[in-house]
């Protein structure tokens, strides 16, 4: 009867396990000045893996560009699997940054695309090659179609400076 | 007291999978071959599994197992399963528990993706899951009665190279095992493989329920290849199961597979079947139940 024991001891330890990943994603978590320091600065390693993306996949165009269906369908699947990290309306959630600042709304189609592909494993972004390519694009047209946030506020507004910073 | 924690373990779970807010999970219909897809971080699958087998010249059986599985990082993901059978016109038995670990290895996507695979298992004799095949299990080996079956208490590890690729639409995983009972015995080996698709790559314009991109189809191919004293196929059994998949948008997956053994020292028939269902937000919850913050 020690089975069952172990059992609830390993699944305690893995969820306490998960605490600092969880924590180390989420953007706006925390009060004091060091920790929205850290917040950003992981915000912007975040956006910067970006950057990463290799020319070929930078200049590929989306095969669905031209798809009236693509943005209805790339709305579904992101409310699916991406909104509860990045937000509802991809303004950033707890755990991940929002997909409507001018990092990612300036990246190509084809960045966009091999950061969906390739997540940022070490960073919490899962990788969803488990969607089939034209999801995926179906999700890059969704994004590519949201454009920059409706009503920024003045914190939201100083975040993309503070990036560049950051850099 | 402890004789309880099976039960209160089961109940917490299935209160947290109906409290959480489910996802709509997007899972191949393998039952024994594993891809390279791991759990989203802090998300929960919670998963009940079924295989009706046949018993050449015995009883045939039915064995459950109930697995947990949670994401821990983007690269980490750890399950917990608990086991049992019932063999007709014999008993019904609990058989033991398992805890498995998936490491994915590379940063990023390639043609073939390597995760490694660490499991540690204490099960018995009586233990008829069939969750992977290797070295000379056979058929017969299920013709032990419950009662003597269970007194034999194995302690095992059992260690997997998971290689898969996803290609136009298509799945391709390919695992090899090795596995080894603690008490002196060999190493023991085996193999998955398996391939499936979804009926559409394209995401439909509105949720529903039947749309073909929610149906995944496929087949797997497993069995044991010897130990380290005798390695091959001699005296080893093998299986062909076509599977399918279905996601629903509720965050419900069911799964079925009809199995064929391949040879006599196969069962002859297996059904399997599967229902899960994914809930997000799993670890935090749990924090917040122990009082964490988000």
């Amino acid at each position: 009867m020690k089975a069952p024991l172990v059992a609830v001891l390993i699944c305690g330890t893995m969820v306490l396990l998960s605490t600092p990943a969880g924590k180390s994603q989420n953007p706006e978590s925390g009060a004091n000045g060091s920790s929205a320091t850290g917040r950003e600065n992981k915000t912007a390693q975040v956006y910067a893996e970006l950057d990463k993306a290799p020319q070929k996949a930078r200049v590929r165009a989306n095969p669905l560009e031209h798809d009236p269906d693509a943005i209805a369908a790339g709305r579904l699947l992101f409310e699916d699997h991406c909104a509860e990290c990045h937000g509802a309306q991809a303004e950033g959630g707890k755990k991940a940054p929002s997909l409507r600042v001018p990092e990612v709304q300036n990246a190509t189609p084809g960045t966009l695309f091999w950061l969906l592909t390739n997540g940022v494993v070490r960073k919490g972004m899962p990788v969803w090659s488990k969607l089939p390519e034209p999801q995926r694009w179906q999700v890059v047209r969704f994004l590519k179609s949201l454009g920059a946030p409706p009503a920024a506020s003045p914190e939201a507004a100083a975040k993309p400076a503070t990036k560049q910073a950051n850099r | 007291m402890l004789r309880f924690l099976p039960a209160t373990f089961a109940v917490l779970f299935v209160v947290a999978a109906l409290l959480a807010r489910p996802l709509t999970a997007q899972e191949n219909p393998y039952f024994v071959a594993y891809d390279h897809n791991l759990e989203e971080p802090g998300n929960q699958e919670i998963e009940y599994f079924s295989t009706f087998g046949t018993q050449r010249a015995g009883n045939d059986f039915h064995a459950v197992w109930g697995e947990f599985e949670y994401g821990v990082t983007a690269w980490w993901t750890t399950e917990f399963y608990l086991d049992a059978q019932t063999t007709f016109h014999n008993s019904t038995a609990y058989t033991g528990f398992k805890w498995e670990n998936r490491f994915r290895v590379l940063k990023h996507e390639h043609w073939i993706n390597p995760v490694l695979y660490a499991e540690f298992e204490d099960i018995n004799g009586a233990d008829k899951t069939l969750k992977e095949i290797v070295g000379h299990d056979a058929q017969s080996d299920f013709l032990v009665p419950n009662k003597t079956a269970q007194l034999e208490h194995k302690r095992e590890v059992e260690l997997k190279l998971i290689l898969s690729s996803n290609i136009h639409g298509w799945n391709f995983s390919e695992n090899i095992i090795t596995e080894k009972n603690l008490s002196n015995e060999p190493w023991e080996f085996g193999y998955a493989l398996g391939a499936s698709r979804p009926l559409s790559l394209k995401g439909s314009t509105k949720r529903c329920n039947f749309c073909r991109q929610n149906f995944v189809v496929g087949a797997e191919m497993y069995g044991g290849l010897g130990d380290r004293h005798s390695f091959g196929l001699r005296e080893t059994s093998h299986y062909f199961a076509p599977a399918a998949a279905w996601n629903l948008p509720s965050g419900w997956t069911l799964r079925l597979s009809p199995g064929f053994g391949l040879n006599d020292y196969s069962h002859r028939f297996l059904l399997r079947w599967c229902v899960s269902r994914e809930v997000t937000g799993f670890g935090e919850m749990v924090r917040h139940m122990f009082g964490g913050k988000s």
